[in-house]
């Protein structure tokens, strides 16, 4: 199967055991990914990696609103860990779990002290819609709202 | 006629059909009769489907002989691909900042409750 296109793949190696990294990867997650991607409204002060499964990724803001924006899927202590991933291209929360794509992160021990990440996020095409709004949007801020109202229209329109 | 009644006013793929064609084409280009063939739906059904599909943008359409392919938009998978590998490559290069920073501790029993500040 082909999934090149619809499928981003990264990896990292980093130089401690792999109890650790994975440790590192759960509880520090707020830490690490970029933070402009808020789907809050007010700067976040925590992000949660509930650890395990059916638990979620929780961002939760200095206001004390909080945003779920990924289900954990699979737990597996220190070697895997999938996640859905709940965002749309236009950074807002995808309710219908099909319309979702999904993170997987394996973690290999090289060594006893090194590790290797990889990730996995895949299934892209699940989020179908965005993909223009995304292309149109990339320049300027006009582009979203714009492809949202034409989606509105396809959608609504008699058949 | 296919009838659009999407109640949440969302998108073409708020239908099961058009998200299973868009499933099928994740894996490769097809032609109508290739699509249909997996579908319990007919093959004036699949095209109206896809219509839809490619008047959002979501799938464009090219002839092979006498044939009609269709494909994912390459234009559009690929940008919300360029953006998310974008965001993972940023916080793979972040994380490993975090394990060398924390780089000696054998950490199990650290309590990092301290740490919780840090954002502003």
């Amino acid at each position: 199967m082909t999934q090149t296109a619809a499928t981003v793949r990264r990896h990292v190696v980093v130089d401690t055991p792999i109890d650790r990294a994975f440790f590192l990867f759960t509880e520090r997650f707020g830490d690490f990914k970029p933070p402009e991607h808020n789907l809050l409204g007010a700067p976040i002060a925590e992000t949660v990696f509930e650890g395990r499964v059916g638990g979620h990724i929780v961002d939760r803001a200095v206001d004390g609103t909080e945003c779920r924006w990924a289900r954990v899927l699979v737990y597996e202590p220190p070697v895997r860990v999938v996640f859905s991933w709940d965002i749309s291209a236009e950074w807002s929360i995808v309710t219908n779990p099909e319309m979702t794509s999904e993170v997987e992160v394996r973690f290999l021990a090289e060594t006893p002290q090194r590790t290797r990440v990889e990730l996995e996020h895949r299934y892209l095409e699940r989020h179908g819609p965005a993909w223009e709004a995304v292309a149109e949007g990339v320049d300027g801020d006009e582009g979203w709202p714009f492809t949202w109202a034409r989606y509105a229209a396809l959608a609504t329109r008699g058949g | 006629m296919i009838a659009y009644e999407d109640a949440s006013g969302w998108s073409a793929l708020a239908d099961g059909t058009r998200r299973a064609i868009v499933a099928s084409l994740a894996d490769g280009p097809r032609s109508v009769g290739e699509l249909a063939t997996g579908m319990p739906v007919s093959r004036p059904a699949v095209s109206q489907h896809l219509k839809v599909l490619k008047d959002a943008g979501l799938v464009s359409e090219h002839q092979e002989g006498t044939r009609h392919i269709y494909q994912l938009n390459p234009v559009a998978l690929a940008a919300l691909r360029d953006q998310l590998d974008t965001y993972w490559r940023r916080a793979l290069t972040n994380y490993a900042e975090v394990v060398s920073s924390d780089a000696q501790g054998p950490g199990e029993g650290e309590d990092r409750a301290g740490q919780k500040e840090k954002r502003p």
